[in-house]
């Protein structure tokens, strides 16, 4: 006997919707009820947050105003957010530091080589990359040098460091630290990797005693002893010494992250060259090293986000920097107001977020690419 | 041939360098040589785990004042940033969009900014939205004000002593029951199985030791705080640069072992969670007991780096003027003696032996983790 249903079963429901916006919640937000009650606890920590935020940064904002008079709330008659005002009238100061202000398209000039050399070095299929390179490491520094410290020569008045500030020290340190680092850091790698052991130990030795020690002892160093050790009485400038400090401090980070490419080339590269009757060097200029560079591109760019930050030392040893700049012009007494300590900060924080976050990305960008290139050739 | 060259070149630069050095520092009658590190200090420091005073204390006496500050500061971030790190890493792979995208935020707002404009951050602004040291906020005895958190005190000196010589016994005889219990359940026990005894084998004794205290009637005291004309008497006071420092140094710290902790969870096969799933383990639970013990491998080498990087960071103590050793052996010690080289030797003697021997257990514990293949 065979038993047969007779009535249809009533259909069962759909499977709940995963597309759309209402799907894209209910995955993403509402999927349980810890998620839900993460969401909720999340969405009202937001609401405390942002709102206070948003009227300092712009609606209590003070966007115009001579002094500190117009930031401060019993003269404004309001509560009073950030006091942009008060970068509006430093922003010279900001950037230049002291440099005189008649002179200030030199800085300019600067500020545009650098553009010029950044954006040769950093677009990868740039005509002319290896003419970039010579700019970047040889003809941009000595053409700074020349116009920021003035020539007699091109008919520039000279300008003492001491008069350098703001962003442009900043940017000089960076860009000093970078262009001295990577090929000492070069040097660095292929010495640690050499066969004989005086040069690798003397190598492994270096490196690992700036990675060792904080860059704050590394720059007190270079102030109270770099002028120790030089014969007679030969000065060093005071912008110098920290200068050569982060030099050599950078070059045993950056070393290692070469290392690291260098590692990441199969041994049988170096061997093939040297079979097809390159020299050691050349097999090493040809072969090696441009394979070991392309893979530590992200690692560089990951060095130079953190050399940027460290920057920001030079100020504990005088140096008018970014930061020290800006606290020089928070304590000016003709804009002491109650938010100028937040202001000065929020734009400070600005500035490296916008520096450093893009470096990040191009790092993100040229490591997909990579990627990219090793799917293609498997 | 080329190595003779290179040895001889490093030798003519340094016997340069040190001709001219000790030549300068002849003409400027310094004495070369560690002599000075007896000497009377003459200068009072904010913080001090141990006694000292400006009138009898010496250099040395001050170099070891600095070297704990370093140690205190950079031992408590490393705590904080780790939990702070292990959490936002977490909360990078949560199911939930808007936890990740905060967590993202936070890792990508923290990293890219300089860690010294941070602890301005904190010191500066926070510390002004802050009340004034006369009007301090008050919670439970406890005291905040521009001028620091100001805490109740217990007092551990006489029969109150007793507390932390229990806390000293319980922690040994937590670590050497766990030994014992690991090495008793054999090859492969989960060590997180023993975290609940050994807690309670840690915690018990000092608590028991209160009480009993308490019972035989010499009660441990506490010095309560009081708010005076000037601010909080009294008390145990946590100086505004240490909760500055230590609360930037490990905020910034966290937002790096966040990636870390997050590139290791990703390292573990999606297979692993996936099963922990099958078997009905909760998300939480799959973590903790499937997920992160197999991470951990390769989480902990570039996590002690990073601990490493939190001692050496604690240095910039000395832009917010938290007695740390460079701000008391490099700035206030080397200003006053002159003994540039002998000073700066010493202060990177010291984080180079920290880095070095931080850097020989992890070498340690990476053998010890290696996977047994079979």
């Amino acid at each position: 006997m065979t038993r047969v249903r007779e009535t249809l079963l009533p259909p069962a429901p759909p499977p709940r919707r995963t597309g759309g916006p209402a799907g894209w919640l209910r995955t993403n937000l509402f999927s349980g009820p810890g998620n839900t009650l993460t969401t909720l606890v999340i969405l009202a920590g937001l609401a405390l947050l942002l709102p206070p935020v948003f009227r300092f940064l712009v609606t209590d904002a003070v966007w115009s105003g001579n002094s500190g008079e117009a930031c401060r709330p019993e003269v404004a008659g309001r509560a009073v957010g950030a006091c942009w005002a008060f970068v509006g009238a430093k922003i010279n100061y900001l950037v230049y530091g002291s440099y005189p202000a008649a002179e200030r398209w030199r800085p300019n000039l600067f500020f545009g080589l650098v553009a010029l050399g950044t954006a040769w070095m950093l677009w990868l299929d740039a005509p002319r990359r290896g003419l970039g390179a010579v700019f970047v490491f040889l003809v941009g520094p000595l053409l700074s040098y020349g116009l920021l410290s003035g020539t007699a020569v091109l008919g520039l008045a000279p300008v003492a460091t001491s008069l350098w500030g703001g962003i442009l020290v900043t940017l000089v340190v960076s860009l000093v630290g970078i262009v001295a680092s990577l090929p000492l850091g070069i040097l660095l790698a292929l010495g640690r990797r050499s066969e004989l052991p005086v040069l690798r130990y003397a190598c492994i030795g270096f490196i690992e005693f700036w990675r060792g020690v904080p860059l704050i002892t590394v720059l007190f160093m270079a102030n109270v002893m770099l002028p120790l050790f030089l014969p007679g009485d030969l000065t060093v400038d005071r912008l110098v010494r920290p200068l050569v400090g982060i030099a050599l401090f950078a070059s045993a980070y950056m070393a290692e992250v070469v290392r690291g490419g260098l590692q990441a080339v199969p041994e049988g590269q170096g061997r093939a060259a040297l079979a097809l009757g390159l020299t050691r060097w050349q097999a090493m200029r040809l072969v090696v090293l441009p394979q070991a560079l392309k893979v530590v591109v992200p690692g560089i760019v990951n060095t130079l986000i953190g050399l940027f930050k460290d920057t920001t030392l030079v100020s504990i040893v005088g140096i008018a920097d970014f930061i020290r700049v800006l606290e020089a012009a928070r304590a000016d007494p003709r804009w002491s107001a109650p938010t100028i300590p937040a202001t000065a900060y929020a734009f400070a924080a600005l500035f490296y977020l916008a520096v450093c976050f893009s470096m990040a990305r191009y790092a993100a960008f040229i490591e997909r690419r990579l990627a990219a290139g090793e799917r293609g050739r498997a | 041939m080329l190595q003779a060259l290179v040895a001889l070149a490093l030798a003519g630069l340094a016997y340069l360098a040190v001709a001219n050095a000790s030549e300068k520092l002849a003409r400027q009658g310094i004495t070369a040589g560690f002599g000075f590190l007896a000497r009377a200090a003459g200068f009072d420091i904010g913080q001090r785990l141990i006694p000292y005073a400006a009138a009898t204390s010496t250099y040395l006496d001050a170099f070891c004042v600095g070297l704990l500050n370093t140690l205190l500061v950079s031992g408590l971030a490393i705590g904080l940033a780790t939990l702070i790190g292990f959490a936002v890493g977490i909360a990078r792979l949560s199911p939930n969009w808007l936890a990740r995208t905060l967590a993202a935020t936070y890792v990508e707002t923290l990293r890219n900014l300089p860690l010294l404009l941070q602890l301005l951050v904190w010191y500066v602004a926070v510390r002004v939205a802050l009340p004034e040291a006369q009007r301090p906020a008050a919670w439970g005895g406890a005291y905040l004000s521009q001028r620091g958190l100001v805490l109740p005190r217990p007092e551990f000196f006489g029969f109150g002593s007793l507390v932390p010589l229990a806390f000293g016994a319980g922690i040994v005889g937590a670590a050497v029951w766990a030994r014992r219990a690991a090495r008793r359940a054999g090859a492969g026990a989960e060590p997180g199985r023993f975290a609940g005894p050994a807690l309670a084998l840690a915690l018990g004794p000092p608590a028991l030791a209160w009480l009993g205290l308490a019972l035989a009637g010499h009660p441990v005291g506490i010095a309560w705080p009081s708010p005076g004309p000037f601010g909080p008497e009294g008390g145990l006071g946590i100086l505004p640069e240490f909760a500055a420092l230590l609360l930037g140094l490990s905020t910034y710290t966290a937002a790096f072992i966040a990636e870390i902790v997050r590139a290791g969870l990703n390292s573990v096969d999606r297979g692993q969670g996936e099963a922990a799933a099958a078997l009905g383990l909760g998300r939480a639970k799959a973590l903790r007991l499937v997920t992160i013990p197999q991470a951990m491998r390769v989480i902990v080498p570039p996590l002690t780096s990073q601990y490493l990087n939190v001692t050496k960071n604690s240095s910039l103590a000395v832009l917010i003027g938290y007695p740390d050793l460079v701000h008391v052996f490099m700035g206030t010690v080397l200003n006053q003696t002159n003994q540039a080289v002998e000073v700066v030797a010493i202060t990177m003697a010291v984080y180079l032996t920290l880095s070095l021997g931080l850097a020989a257990l992890m070498n340690a514990y990476d053998r010890r983790a290696a996977p047994v293949t079979r």
